[in-house]
């Protein structure tokens, strides 16, 4: 175990990961964030082997977390020595030598507001089964949800809605106070759950409201 | 509704085989299928829905995309005709839709009051799986598909879910959920550039998509890509103003 870090967020992040390693079967589990120049660092890990093997994607800028963040979408290596040896050249040799044999990285997204990359690291090659998929999904889901607690600083308290599972009014809503505000995507989203919490209100009725004119944020809020 | 001509079938059928040659974007992709069903049966609105990682449905593409519509598909998150077609793969067909109330209560109501009377629904599968389904309405009762239209629509849906695969061989299994997770993803990338462009121009969702699709043509860009883009930079769209 790593020194419980000060930051409560960076705090939630690592326990996340060791959950990841220990109910996913898994040796290592790693979390980087995205700033504002694109830039990746890590922010959270299982372990110092985990943060390791975390790092090295960043420092080579290749690996599986950063195939994730471009796609936008899961990369799923069940097989690492089934992967073609000029996709991560210099990554994939080095994994495979810490006895590492299949890596699921998850982005941790909405939309095109990107948050960060979720990574598992596993020593037996093979897929994750349908139940496991859906659980790292669930994690993924969670840590979205911790990073947009972290950036409103006005609740540290998490509503229950499901961000992810939103209806497309809440995604269409997310736009709109991107715009009122001046800002992003992710302090959007942040501003409206922050809102919903604060009010004891669901996600759905908030971007309602905002989508009814009934509602907006403003940047100096 | 009426059986539909071979040589309009033919042509949709190359119009897909051209674009899943290139590199394309998927939204467009199930877009066009959409549209182009919707003409062939001569329905009033078609829309598909994929289903996410934890087997809900999810709106992905439609022939109309007003607001009203996207309430019709999003309601069969958890009852309706996708939502009997993607739990049982089978389709559901020529469903009277004023008489359909002790079926599915929600969806019939929101149905009928977009001024629909009929539906159907067919399975999306890959291999084994379902993986969402295919939803053509009618404002007629009575213009039933007979067995010929079913093949043709259900023809239709395995060509979407042939162009969410991407690759012609899928060697593995986690790419067909890398590529539904990336299409949800993409789906979502559309709402949000819907409600900024929305919000900057003061016009409605509804008019939004529109200007996004135009800018889209004009530019030529994946739809998916001009919105990430508008999404970066929303002065992109032009000027915004106060609302």
């Amino acid at each position: 175990m790593v020194a419980e870090p000060a930051d409560p967020v960076v705090a939630r992040l690592c326990r996340l990961c060791e959950r990841a390693v220990s109910s996913l079967s898994a040796v290592g589990a790693g979390l980087s964030v995205v700033a504002q120049n694109n830039q990746f660092s890590l922010l959270a890990a299982a372990d110092p082997a985990s943060e390791r093997l975390e790092e090295l994607q960043l420092v080579l800028g290749e690996g599986p977390c950063i195939d994730a963040a471009a796609a936008r979408r899961p990369a799923l290596i069940a097989d690492l020595g089934q992967v073609e040896p000029t996709r991560w050249p210099v990554y994939a040799d080095a994994v495979r030598d810490a006895g590492i044999g299949a890596i699921f990285a998850f982005p941790l997204q909405i939309g095109a507001a990107q948050l960060g990359v979720l990574d598992l690291f596993r020593a037996e090659p093979g897929p994750l089964s349908g139940s496991e998929l859906r659980h790292a999904f669930d994690l993924a889901d969670e840590a979205v949800t911790i990073l947009l607690d972290g950036q409103e600083q006005r609740s540290a308290k998490r509503s229950s809605d499901d961000v992810m599972a939103g209806p497309v009014e809440l995604f269409q809503a997310q736009g709109m106070v991107m715009i009122q505000v001046g800002g992003t995507l992710t302090e959007a989203m942040a501003r409206i759950r922050a809102h919903a919490y604060a009010e004891d209100r669901r996600l759905i009725d908030v971007a309602r409201e905002i989508l009814g004119h009934d509602l907006r944020f403003d940047s100096d809020q | 509704m009426s059986t539909v001509s071979a040589e309009r079938l033919s042509r949709i059928f190359v119009e897909v085989a051209d674009t899943l040659v290139d590199d394309f974007d998927l939204l467009d992709f199930l877009h066009m299928l959409t549209v182009r069903t919707a003409d062939l049966v001569g329905a009033s609105a078609v829309g598909l829905l994929l289903a996410d990682q934890r087997g809900r449905l999810q709106f992905m593409a439609a022939s109309d995309e007003q607001a009203r519509i996207l309430e019709i598909f999003q309601v069969q998150g958890s009852e309706g005709p996708c939502f009997d077609a993607f739990r049982t793969g089978q389709p559901v067909l020529n469903a009277d839709l004023q008489a359909a109330g002790d079926r599915w209560p929600d969806f019939s109501r929101h149905a009928v009051t977009a001024g629909f009377r009929s539906v159907h629904a067919f399975p999306m599968r890959v291999r084994r799986e379902v993986i969402g389904a295919l939803n053509v309405f009618g404002n007629t009762v009575g213009g039933n598909f007979d067995g010929a239209d079913v093949q043709i629509v259900q023809a239709l849906t395995d060509v979407a879910a042939i162009g969410l695969l991407q690759e012609r061989a899928i060697r593995r299994g986690e790419l067909l959920t890398e590529q539904l997770q990336g299409a949800l993803n993409s789906r979502i990338v559309i709402e949000q550039a819907k409600g900024a462009i929305a919000q900057a121009h003061g016009v409605s969702v509804d008019e939004a998509f529109t200007a996004l699709r135009g800018y889209a043509r004009r530019s030529n860009r994946k739809l998916t890509d001009a919105a990430q883009e508008i999404l970066a930079d929303p002065a992109k769209l032009g000027a915004p103003t106060e609302h």
